[in-house]
């Protein structure tokens, strides 16, 4: 009880500081680029509550986040929705695609299961690709409305629905973390077969991971075309979000919800400082060599690196 | 559809699929018969069209040039696997998630590197027989694609016999299906699946030369083949060469076919749909052992 209060005071700390921020820093680029960190920490959050957790890897992150985003795009084509509802309304259907995926999961094991979750997102950015009315392969662009009265920008506006969904994304994968569920995904994690002999529903367990996961990566990518005011299949069905929601937990260390956060700041970070100094190919090659180093050297992140180093320091006199 | 619309169709499918085979047995063999997760393979068909490329611009024919790196890429493929089995194999634990990352990892940083030696424009080779087609039947059919196509016989045909006659190719298979009982009979598991990789490795030579005599390369190509190389390997039963070219065959027919009712727009969803079939009904391949 006591962390869970812990936890809150920091997460009621951080949404003042991210008001606070959007209020008093004046460099309009800071929220440009600290939305992109915000919105690597959902989607490194969602991939881990079943990749970290369960062991089933999710390699079509990118399906789920271009999913939610052209999803948002279609409403507003058509109805015009409030952004919010954009958000709930992508969580929604990319939860239905997560739930389909889970149902994958009932023949598919192990690579398997990857190599099929890059199927769907193929075939997702094809239909996508062929639907005119969301601007097919061409793209279209999208206005953002006027800014609300307290924000001075839309683009602050969206880094602070950014950072209230990556608190809302760690809240959930920390409950689902110390709670049963988390127990049990761990257990499919390390034997299936054992954990369906002593009884944990494995099934319902999986099909919950994966639609909630879905779900998350989905309201990531919903306000991303407002964000670039234009959305392209490309750019938002890109590799790069598929391998930076896998590399970031990776990176950060799987077991622990800190991990993936850890991760998304990290790489997104060091991404975001290298595009604007150097080239976006070095992206490309960062993200390359930490996976190999990360994966080589320190298996289980920087959170085992910490905890190693600590158990070390613990058995000092 | 006309009929001669269809039979067309059909036949440049057929061509089309050996190309598809000649870029999957690679893998085949990997990810088939040694259960590695390569998925770093299509990047390694990139480097070898990029290196045929360059033995090409010093009056090397491209085809030979296939064949004369075959013996440098069995050492990168030897290498990769040694590095590979130290890591993971040798240390055990989650291989799927940890060795795809890795590969992916490998597949980035080649990436990267061939955009710096080469840049990113694309490149091409040119030989007589590139441009020119054949009048068959009054079907016209371009000769890069029966190049393709013979070549892809042929590498089926040497694999499929190496691995049923000589003493190694039987090992391959051994080590496939009981490593234990393998290393029972006296041969090292390891020394046989390095070389086996080897093998595998060495066959991106030549698919990679025939890359780039089907169309211009970039260097984030390998991408676009990780979908089609995977949905071959699966489709043929993880390990099956003729398997690997009927294979090839089925996913080229299909996508041609989709390619001429539907247009060019639907063709990527094709192998991977294909695929998602394949694994919902029948993971084992068609053709498993």
């Amino acid at each position: 009880m006591r962390n869970w209060s812990r936890f809150l005071i920091g997460a009621t700390l951080s949404v003042l500081l991210a008001l606070g921020l959007t209020r008093f820093v004046g460099n309009e680029y800071f929220f440009f680029a600290t939305y992109v960190v915000l919105q690597f920490i959902v989607l490194a959050t969602a991939w881990n509550i079943l990749g970290g957790y369960g062991g089933y890897v999710n390699f079509g992150a990118s399906a789920f986040f271009a999913v939610g985003a052209y999803c948002a795009v279609a409403l507003t084509q058509s109805y015009a929705l409030a952004l919010p509802l954009q958000i709930l309304a992508a969580a929604l259907v990319t939860g239905l695609l997560g739930f389909a995926v889970g149902a994958l999961t009932l023949r598919l094991r192990g690579i398997y299961f990857s190599i099929a979750t890059v199927a769907v997102a193929v075939i997702c950015e094809t239909v996508i690709m062929n639907w005119s009315f969301v601007g097919g392969a061409r793209g279209t662009t999208v206005l953002q409305p006027a800014a609300p009265a307290f924000f001075s920008s839309y683009t602050r506006l969206l880094f602070f629905v950014m950072a209230l969904l990556a608190l809302l994304a760690v809240a959930f994968a920390r409950f689902v973390e110390t709670s049963w569920i988390g127990r049990g995904l761990r257990a499919i994690r390390d034997n299936e077969e054992a954990a369906e002999s002593v009884g944990v529903p494995t099934l319902k367990l999986k099909l919950f991971a994966a639609t909630a996961s879905g779900a998350l990566m989905g309201a990531a990518g919903a306000p991303f075309a407002l964000y670039m005011n234009f959305i392209e299949p490309t750019s938002a069905f890109s590799l790069n979000y598929s391998v930076s929601a896998l590399a970031m937990p990776l990176i950060g260390g799987s077991a622990n919800w800190l991990g993936p956060v850890i991760g998304a700041i990290l790489l997104a970070g060091t991404q975001q400082i290298v595009t604007v100094t150097i080239s976006s190919e070095l992206n490309v090659l960062i993200v390359g060599l930490l996976l190999v180093v990360f994966v080589v050297a320190a298996p289980h992140g920087i959170l085992g690196l910490w905890h190693k180093l600590v158990a070390r320091g613990g058995q000092r006199p | 559809m006309s009929l001669e619309l269809l039979v067309e169709a059909v036949v440049s499918g057929i061509l089309l699929g050996g190309f598809y085979a000649a870029v999957s047995l690679g893998l085949s063999v990997a990810f088939g018969l040694l259960d590695v997760p390569h998925i770093a393979h299509p990047t390694l068909l990139v480097v070898g069209a990029y290196a045929t490329y360059a033995l090409a611009q010093l009056g090397i024919d491209p085809i030979a040039a296939g064949f004369m790196l075959m013996p440098a890429f069995f050492v990168i493929g030897v290498g990769l696997y040694r590095f590979y089995h130290a890591l993971f194999e040798r240390r055990g634990g989650d291989i799927a998630l940890r060795g795809l990352a890795f590969f992916f990892g490998i597949a980035f940083i080649i990436e990267v590197v061939l955009i710096l030696v080469f840049g990113v424009d694309q490149r091409l080779v040119e030989a007589a027989y590139i441009g020119s087609s054949v009048q068959l039947a009054g079907l016209q059919m371009p000769s890069r694609m029966l190049i393709a196509f013979a070549l892809a016989g042929l590498l089926t045909l040497l694999l499929s016999t190496y691995l049923s006659r000589t003493f190694t190719g039987r090992a391959i298979k051994a080590v496939a299906q009981d490593q234990t009982a393998l290393a029972l009979m006296g041969a090292d598991p390891v020394r046989i699946k390095q070389s086996a990789f080897g093998i595998a490795t060495a066959t991106c030579a030549i698919a990679g030369a025939l890359l780039i005599i089907v169309g211009p390369v970039e260097p984030g190509m390998g991408r676009l083949y990780i979908g089609g190389t995977f949905c071959v390997a699966v489709l043929a039963g993880l390990g099956s060469m003729k398997g690997t070219l009927l294979a090839g065959l089925i996913l080229g027919i299909t996508e041609s076919l989709v390619l001429t009712s539907l247009g060019t727009s639907w063709a990527p969803a094709v192998s991977f749909g294909l695929l998602l079939v394949v694994l919902a009904i029948r993971p084992s391949g068609l053709f498993g052992r």
